[in-house]
This record gives C-alpha cells, structure tokens and sequence, in this order.
C-alpha cells in the first residue's frame, strides 16, 4: 500500500540522495516527494508517498531514522494527517466552453493564473482525490497538460510527535 | 593558531584523532596530502591495491576497537575502496576513508580520474562527506571518527576536493564538537525494561544465548561470560561472534547457522528462550526463518533500533550498547536469583546438561587421512600452534569455515573474517592491518587458493614492511564452496571452479623476497608449519589438502537449521572419490 512518511532532516548536501537511497536500494517506487526548507533554514521537511509493502512500513522508518542527516522520520499513513497537494492544470479549451469551464473550476476553488488565445491555465490546491476529480473534470474540456506537486502532509495538533521519543522508548513500545 | 594548508589540516586532524597508522595508495589529486606525509611522523603503509587498505584498515580496526584509517585517491582509487567499505558496513566495523576529488571548477566535467565518489559511496557507508571548503575540513574529520566508532560502528568516508587541499587556512587542534542533530545514539534501557527482560530471563526453562559482533564492539565479553553463568545457559556464537567467549568456557556451544555445530542448531531449535545479544538474525544463522527457534519466545539486545524486529519478530527488544545493557541485566539478576525457584532450577541445569551432552557427542568430525592432508587436520595444527592466543584472519569459503569450527579463540578480536558481505580476499590484508595494531601477536592469514590470488599483490606489502604474517594457503586447487554447492545441489556439474596453476609457493615468494614452501605430504606437515613459525619474517606455506571436502555440519540455504546434513552420503562419498 502507499506509505506517507513526513521527515524532518538537516538541510545538507546529499541528504535527499540518502533517503531516497533507503527507498530504491529496497526497490520501492517513490509516487511522490517534496522537499522545502522549515523555519529554521538549516532543515528541511520533506514529504514522501511511497508504494511500500504492510509488514516493510516499520522497518523503513527505522532504516531512514539511522540516518545521520535525520532528525525525525514519522509515519503518517493512518493517521488523519491533513494531506494537501498543488496542480497546474493547462487546458486547450475553446472560447465558447470557457465561461462553462469557470464555473466548474470554481466549485474546486480552482483559479485561472495565466489565459491565452489557445489555453488557460488554472491553479488548484487539495486533497489528492479531489484534485484528481478536478482533473477528470477538465479533461472534458479539451487537451490538457499538467504538473503536480506531489503531497505534502503535515500531522495535526495533537499527532505531533515531538519532541522525538528516544530510541529506547520507540523500540520497548513497538516490541 | 596556524596557517596550514588543507593537506597539512587533514593530516593533524586524522593525528588529533588518535590515527597511528593509515594504510594507502597515491594519486593525482592526493599528490599534496603525500607530500606532507614525505616530512611526517603519522605513519602511512603503502598497499599495492586500494580494497587492501580498506581491508588492512579493518584489520587494524578489528583487532583494536579503534577506527582504522584509509586513503586512495580520487576515481579508481575511491571505486577500489569500495567493496572494503561495504564489508565494514556489513560487519558494523569502524573504518575513516579519505579520498581526494578533483577541484571543485572541475567537478562534473568528465575530469581525469574523476568520479562521484560521493555518490558511489553513500550506500557503501555508514555516512559520507564531500568537503568543498577548507573551514569544515577540520571538523568533518572529526565528526566522521566520531561517527565511525560511535553507536553501530561502521565506515564514513571523506572526499577531499584537490582545491581544499591546496587552499589555506588557520588551524587549531581544538575542535569544538558540533552538533549532530540527527545523529542520536542509544539511551540506556530504561528501569521497567531491564525487570521485564529480567523476569523473562528467570520464566525460561531452556534458556540460549545467541550473541554476535555487538558484543566485541562492546567490550561486553567478561559481561557476557558473567550472563551466561549467572543464567547458567549455553551460549553460542555468530561468526562474527567468536573470541566473545573463551572457546573454552563449559557454557560456549560452538558456532550456530549454515556450518554451525550440531548441538548449538538443536539447542537453538529446542530452546525456550533465545536471547539474541548484538546479533541480527542473519540468513546464514537462521536458515529458514519460521523453523529458527520455533518454540522461543525472543529477547533481542542490539545498540541499532531498525534490528529489533527486523527478520524474527522480538517479544522482548531492548535498544542499547550490549556492555551497559549486560551489566543492569547482571546486576538484576544477581539480585533476583531466587525467583528461580527449585523446580526450573532443575529443569534448566536438564537442559544445560542436555545440550552439553550433544556438545559431546557431536563434535565436529572428519575422516582423518595418512594420504592426503586432510583440511581439518591443517586447522586443529594451527588451533595447537595458535593456543586460542593468536590473531587469525580469514577469506571465505569453506576453509574459513573449518577454521571457524577447529580454531579456539581465548579472547575477543582474535578472529577476523569478512562474515557479512563475504569478500574473497580480505584475510591476507587484514593480517597486515591486524600486524600493525598488535605487533607482538602471532597473526595467521588462513585463506583459500582462490582468494590468495585476489590478494596477492600484497605479498609486495609484507615484504617491504618486513611483516611477519604467516601465510598459510589451504589449497584444494579449487572454488571451495562453490564447488561443494554444485556438488550438493547443481547434480556435480563443476562449472568454473577449477583453479589450479597455483604458482610454486617457495618460488612466488622468493621472488617478493620473502621465505616460503608448499607440504602435501600429512607426514611433512608439523615440520612445515614449525619451519613457517619459527621463521623470523614473514612465510608463505602453499598446503595441499584434500580436494574433495565438503564442510559438515551444513543447513542447506533456505532450509531449517535442524534438519542440517551431517556428513556426506554414502553414494555421494563414493562418486567423488571415482572422480
């Protein structure tokens, strides 16, 4: 099943390469992968959805929180986590369908960021499903071309782990 | 302060960190950390191929707990290292490579002798760094030895861009310890959790102690030893375990897994409790995973979390350094001896008894020979010659495991073999590195035909150096292991194993200036061997031995460890022998 892994992680040369070294050495396709710097500009938050099999999903955090660069590496793949992903979505509409095309968009709070003679182009932010019903949705209006952003997940209030249990602690609950 | 060059800078740095030898090979790039060396006291080895200063850095490493050190230079130098730094990786021993890169303006540009060591090496290490500014020389040096022998030890390499080196900068020796932010070693376990592994401890009726290479990272052995008698369990060793215990001790089984002794895999099979100490419950231990221990219930002791759980579920996991998780359990369990009560007393001194009686009555055999020497025969020789005192370091393949069977060992980091990654080829560097460290020990190189050849050029080392290793080649003019699993299971259709036109020994290293001969004769054999020992200098001696031997006990791969072949079939003796 897909795994979501949130990591925070010092913001240094190859520690991208590290962690996605734990994935692929294991053979894990990477679905999707963020990374930007947090407040403090010497970490990072990076974000990973990944096709990781149930009895692997443990093994893996562990694998990646070994890692010198990794400050912090949780799991929230069944946690209620708010998931949010941005598109952008190039549709080659004709002119006679684009008012049609507005008011749909908006009932996805999608908006139009660039308009030419052959295309618009909107953006929108959301859950993955309800960017991939947005997408279905264009389609219908013609070509389209798009870029995703992968998901970014980020644990609620009450989920938040920190500060990070000690080894001992993560390792006595789980045995 | 002073200024120094970058070149000047790592070599104080590696000084600073206690680096009393580093074993290396020049190049291009690292031409200005040589040329400091010219007019230096830190002592550099030079070995006649970069995976040999990698293995000979493990040498070091493993016969002292200190991090051994190695240096090559930038593309082929640091693609050479490679396969050094995965087998330190594999058996968790700490090693400091350095490598020099190309300058900076040149990275990325299809360089002479550039590659992207950085690269290459991430997975071929514990951590790894790329210094490109001569400000953090100083410091990722010492974060990189703190890093090696820190928590699960293992390698960190340094890659040196040319520019850094030749650059300059102020220098002083002391460093202020950065932060590791993400680098977080194991806590000691906490209170509820050394009674909850106690209580488990005292609940068991056949209790086994399965302990491997965390505990001689730890210095846990006399720990260990204090466990194991206050438990009054049997204990047996992974292969990268032996030493930890004295062979000798009347707990100590033998090795356990793929040619492990008859008794320690029944013992592991029937025990009731199996308490896995720095282990990590190997394919080669385990055989097939769901008939390892089936009716134990499972305590793991291991300083890396991602090991508890990771192949056989724990019931109990504690995270920590064995020495200090040993001594609370000890404690605890000198205080605690009389929640044994009677009744389990006796029933754990039936099975300790019991498992002593299988010791007994299933040693390692083999059939000895006035024909030909047999290879068991050339280890028990060595084990009299060694005492259970000397450094013994192995290649792989079947006489490693021969000698893993006959050899004692008194003490912990006598015996050096490439256990995880299996590399062909280490044990005779390792013994140049293990020579270093201890000059006054007895080093013995056990090693193969085959894996000989792939150390050879380092006869050149031991000669230049004058290092009084003693060479001893067990030589079936065959791919050993190989070979036995084409026998076994691949129908005796003996594909490309066939190694002979072995070099004459005395001749091969007369012509490195060394001493040497070859025996094949059992009647020649102690004369040999007393002519190699007592031979000043280094000795080569080529031994001829039985071509056609497998070693027994063996788990075929994939299969339970109690259902192992003991000896060869009748038939199967029979059709080797009309070969």
């Amino acid at each position: 099943m897909q795994q979501l892994i949130s990591l925070l992680v010092e913001n240094k040369p190859g520690a991208l390469m590290r962690v996605a070294g734990v994935l692929t050495s294991r053979g894990y396709n990477i679905e999707s992968l963020t990374v930007a710097k947090t407040i403090d500009p010497t970490l990072s938050i990076m974000t990973i959805v990944a096709e990781v099999g149930d009895d692997g999903r443990d093994l893996l955090i562990k694998q990646i929180s070994r890692l010198v660069n990794v400050i912090k590496a949780v799991d929230l793949t069944d946690s209620r986590a708010v998931r949010r992903e941005l598109v952008l979505i190039k549709i080659y509409v004709e002119e006679a369908r684009r008012a049609a095309l507005l008011t749909e968009a908006e009932i996805f709070r999608a908006r139009v960021v660039d308009a030419s003679p052959e295309a618009y182009t909107v953006e929108a932010t959301g859950s993955p499903d309800k960017l991939n019903a947005l997408i279905a949705l264009l389609r219908s209006y013609g070509p389209i071309e798009m870029v995703r952003s992968g998901a970014m997940a980020m644990a609620r209030a009450k989920q938040n782990k920190l500060p990070v249990p000690s080894y001992t602690e993560a390792a006595l609950s789980e045995g | 302060m002073a200024m120094l060059s970058g070149a000047q800078i790592l070599i104080e740095s590696l000084v600073r960190e206690g680096a009393e030898a580093v074993f290396g090979y020049p190049g291009g790039v690292t031409l200005p950390i040589y040329d400091v060396l010219y007019s230096h006291p830190l002592r550099h080895v030079l070995v006649r191929h970069e995976q040999n200063a990698a293995f000979a850095a493990q040498g070091y490493a493993r016969a002292t707990g200190k991090a051994g050190v190695c240096m090559a230079t930038s593309g082929p130098g640091a693609t050479n290292l490679t396969t050094g730094l995965v087998d330190a990786l594999m058996d968790s021993i700490p090693v400091v490579a350095i490598t020099g890169q190309v300058p900076q303006a040149l990275i990325g540009r299809d360089a002479f002798q550039e590659a992207d060591t950085f690269g290459i090496s991430r997975s071929a290490t514990k951590h790894n760094y790329l210094v490109k500014d001569i400000s953090e020389l100083s410091q990722t040096v010492h974060e990189a030895f703190h890093i090696a022998v820190s928590g699960r030890p293992g390698p960190v390499l340094v890659d040196v861009t040319k520019d850094v080196l030749l650059s300059k900068a102020d220098y002083s020796d002391e460093q202020a310890m950065m932060p590791l932010r993400g680098y977080r070693l194991a806590d000691e376990p906490d209170a509820d959790a050394v009674e909850r592994a106690v209580e488990f401890l005292w609940r068991a009726e056949r209790p086994y102690i399965y302990a491997g290479g965390g505990v001689i990272s730890s210095s846990a052995s006399a720990e260990l030893v204090r466990f194991s008698e206050l438990l009054e369990a049997p204990l047996a060793h992974t292969v990268m375990g032996l030493g930890a215990m004295p062979t000798g001790h009347p707990n100590f089984i033998s090795m356990l897994g793929m040619h492990g002794s008859y008794a320690a895999n029944m013992g592991v099979t029937e025990c009731d409790a199996l308490i896995g100490l720095g282990v990590r419950f190997d394919d080669r231990v385990t055989g097939r995973l769901d008939k390892f221990a089936p009716g134990a219930k499972v305590l793991h002791v291991d300083i890396d979390p991602a090991e508890i759980n990771k192949n056989r579920r724990a019931d109990l996991g504690l995270v920590g350094d064995a020495k200090p998780v040993l001594r609370l359990l000890n404690e605890r369990l000198s205080e605690t001896r009389a929640t044994l009560g009677r009744e389990r007393r006796e029933a754990r001194l039936a099975w300790m008894e019991h498992v002593r009686e299988m010791k007994r009555d299933h040693p390692y055999v083999y059939e000895e020979s006035t024909d030909e020497i047999k290879p068991q025969a050339l280890m028990r020789k060595l084990d009299q010659i060694s005492g259970g005192e000397a450094i013994v370091t192995v290649d792989v393949g079947q006489h490693q495991m021969w000698a893993a069977q006959h050899l004692r060992f008194n003490h912990p980091r006598l015996w050096q073999s490439s256990s995880g990654l299996g590399s062909m080829g280490f044990g005779l560097p390792a013994a140049m590195g293990a020579k270093f460290a201890c000059p006054d020990k007895t080093v013995i190189a056990i090693v193969g035909d085959g894996g000989f050849m792939m150390s050879l050029p380092e006869l050149g080392t031991i000669a230049a150096n004058q290092l009084p290793v003693k060479v001893i080649v067990m030589n079936n003019n065959t791919l050993g292991m190989v070979r036995q699993w084409q026998q076994l299971f691949y129908g005796k259709r003996y594909s490309e194993v066939d190694v002979a036109s072995f070099p004459d020994a005395a001749l091969l290293a007369a012509a490195f200036g060394i001493a040497g001969g070859s025996v094949a004769d059992p009647a020649d054999l102690d004369e040999a061997l007393a002519h190699a020992f007592d031979e000043p200098g280094p000795y080569l001696l080529n031994v001829q031995v039985t071509p056609e031997e497998c070693v027994y006990p063996m788990v075929p791969a994939g299969g339970a460890v109690d259902e192992m072949i003991l000896q060869p079939e009748p038939e199967a003796a029979e059709a080797v022998a009309g070969d």
